[in-house]
């Protein structure tokens, strides 16, 4: 009987309590997708981190990977150091640089990664064959498109151009062998795979036996922090970063950005608040003499407590249903917006739909819905009967 | 005025209402209103009983008192044996429940629920089974003469199917005492005259009724006639 007094009386209002589930829902959406943001970019940077199976970044001592024009000297010396720890299990050494292209009588340029393809951790191979002669190139689709080429064809790439004498260094003919995806990419960067000992000898002694970034995969079962310590103590010259404190990085630069993502949470959840007090405050108000009435009949004030709950309950629920629905349609759009941002990876996503902030947000957004009937409900409850049939009377 | 009768249990058996010395006191602003002002009354069980007056004087505060929706500031009130004047929230409202049916001007039906639902429903809250509750509100409904509007929702009912709606309603859990306030104010003098004419059926069927009314026809029909001023019965106190 209960619900279905709490459902006559949403039903009787048809479209207030339409406009109501429909403000719940905007609350909610708001609310899920400011969750799905401020956990968002830290889970798709932990998962994009962990993609390829490399536990530990070095960079020049006091940088983050390929934050400056740094690199790390003597490889080899840290190479043959990093191969007597036993929990180290593969070593990448890779070394970047920019590079042009001579496509169609114009210079196109973009950055060149020089990598062991046999133990790379920076792209995935779309088709043709990896970069496994010294003169092959593998290149990114916003490259591909730039230079018109394709698979099998020779192009002229230089390390060095001076615009004011229209000369290039480091020129070499390689052969065009593959079409790759970069995961730490942007999609408008154009980017482009060589092996190092042919990014190095293009580059001349200036980078002989050096390194922009090392890549390091530990053996299973091993402490990747441990070993970042161990590393750090024997290679004074790199800084070791693990995903734990690459994210820890990550943390503390997105933490504005997340506080205002859970402000702007807390007030779409004190909205919803607001907008369910106010509907049922409204209804009761309006049905104060049905209320005493009921009292008057013998309906226990406990019951009405309870119809004026569930209103506010129900309200939340469907409003909170929708607003997951209509939340994720707006983060998958604004997500898409975000993704196109120039120079962020196009692995990075910006809203994350993780079930369990979902749920809890959610769960959240009821609970409040629950609190938004309590006042109400202590109004309907504790409307005195006989003045209130009286004010009704005179009304 | 019926003589203040010692509590035995002939009287008790007898009278169904006892009122004693009952005054009932509202603040307003910084005054107090005395709306009643020392009212004793017995009504007896299979009574009929018009309470009238003139606006203000303390018909609907009386009424409210006997229906234990208030409280009296001083005096006692006893109903069907019990005394109801300081009876808590809780106890006030199961007394209700089981022991007094309301009927008042506006109706005041749930406009979501069919007349059947809306005569069950003191009956769902006093716990009876749906089939109970089904089979005692369309006999009510058929009391009243409503049995093919059992479907029907209130707005689909003139004002006095609406109002026999709300008399089978309050006849739902077969309370003692049938309390009335105003039931012919919002009718025309037909429909009035239906509503009067099944108040004399239920009375002459054994309920208790107490009607407070400005409708002389209404209260012509009452077995018993109450005149109030001014918060004091000032005639009918003593008619049995």
């Amino acid at each position: 009987m209960l619900f279905i007094l709490a459902r006559a009386s949403l039903v009787q209002h048809k479209a207030r309590t339409i406009l109501a589930v429909l403000g719940v829902a905007v609350a909610a959406a708001m609310l899920l997708d400011m969750v799905m943001l401020a956990t968002g970019m830290r889970e798709s940077f932990r998962e994009l981190l962990l993609s390829r199976g490399f536990d530990i970044r070095l960079a020049p001592k006091g940088t983050l990977p390929f934050d400056t024009d740094a690199a790390i000297p003597s490889v080899d010396a840290i190479t043959k150091v990093l191969r007597t720890n036993p929990d180290i299990r593969e070593i990448s050494p890779v070394l970047g640089a920019s590079i042009h292209i001579q496509a169609a009588n114009r210079d196109i340029s973009g950055s060149v990664l020089g990598i062991d393809p046999t133990v790379q951790g920076d792209y995935e191979l779309l088709s043709g064959q990896d970069v496994n002669q010294p003169d092959a190139i593998a290149v990114n689709d916003h490259l591909l498109n730039q230079i018109r080429a394709r698979i099998g064809d020779t192009l002229s790439v230089a390390t060095g151009y001076d615009p004011q004498t229209r000369t290039y260094s480091g020129q070499r003919k390689l052969v065009l062998t593959g079409r790759v995806r970069f995961l730490y990419g942007a999609t408008d960067q154009s980017s482009a795979a060589v092996r190092r000992e042919t990014l190095e000898a293009m580059r001349g002694d200036a980078v002989k036996d050096r390194a922009s970034l090392f890549m390091i995969r530990v053996r299973k079962g091993a402490d990747p922090d441990r070993v970042r310590d161990w590393i750090e103590t024997y290679i004074p010259t790199v800084s070791a970063i693990s995903i734990s404190t690459a994210i820890a990085q990550v943390d503390q630069r997105l933490s504005y950005f997340r506080q205002l993502a859970f402000i702007l949470g807390a007030v779409s959840l004190f909205v919803g608040f607001l907008l369910v007090t106010t509907l049922v405050t409204v209804s009761v108000n309006e049905r104060s003499g049905e209320i005493a009435v009921m009292r008057a009949i013998g309906i226990s004030r406990t019951h009405i407590i309870q119809q004026v709950v569930i209103e506010g309950v129900v309200i939340s629920v469907v409003g909170a249903l929708l607003g997951l629905g209509l939340g994720l349609g707006t983060a998958r759009y604004l997500n898409s917006i975000l993704s196109a941002f120039p120079g962020l990876p196009m692995a990075i996503d910006f809203f994350l739909f993780q079930p369990q902030a979902a749920w809890s947000a959610l769960g959240l957004l009821v609970a409040s819905g629950i609190a938004a009937g309590i006042y109400p409900a202590w109004r309907a409850g504790s409307l005195p009967i006989s003045e209130t049939l009286r004010r009704e009377a005179i009304a | 005025m019926t003589e203040p009768v010692e509590s035995t249990e002939v009287h008790l058996d007898r009278v169904i209402v006892s009122l004693r010395d009952v005054r009932r006191d509202y603040p307003l602003g910084d005054e107090r209103v005395h709306a009643l002002q020392g009212v004793s009354l017995d009504v007896d069980r299979g009574d009929y009983v018009a309470i009238v007056g003139p606006s203000g004087c303390g018909k609907s505060t009386l009424l409210n008192l006997i229906g234990v929706i208030d409280q009296p500031t001083s005096g006692t009130v006893e109903v069907n044996g019990k005394r109801v004047d300081q009876m808590g929230d809780w106890q006030a409202t199961a007394f209700r429940l089981r022991n007094i049916g309301f009927v008042f001007q506006r109706f005041y039906l749930m406009p979501i629920l069919s007349a059947l639902e809306n005569v069950a429903l003191p009956m769902a809250e006093a716990g009876f089974t749906r089939d109970e509750q089904r089979e005692r509100a369309a006999q009510l409904l058929s009391y009243v003469g409503l049995s093919h509007r059992e479907r029907h929702r209130p707005s689909q009912l003139s004002g006095g199917e609406q109002q026999r709606v709300a008399i089978a309603r309050a006849l739902a859990n077969r309370p003692g005492l049938l309390l009335a306030d105003e039931p012919t104010g919002e009718l025309d003098a037909q429909t009035g005259a239906e509503i009067i004419s099944l108040f004399q059926r239920l009375n002459a069927d054994g309920a208790t009724i107490i009607v407070v009314t400005h409708d002389e026809d209404l209260a012509n029909a009452a077995r018993r006639k109450i005149h109030m001023r001014d918060g004091r019965i000032v005639d009918g106190a003593g008619q049995p």
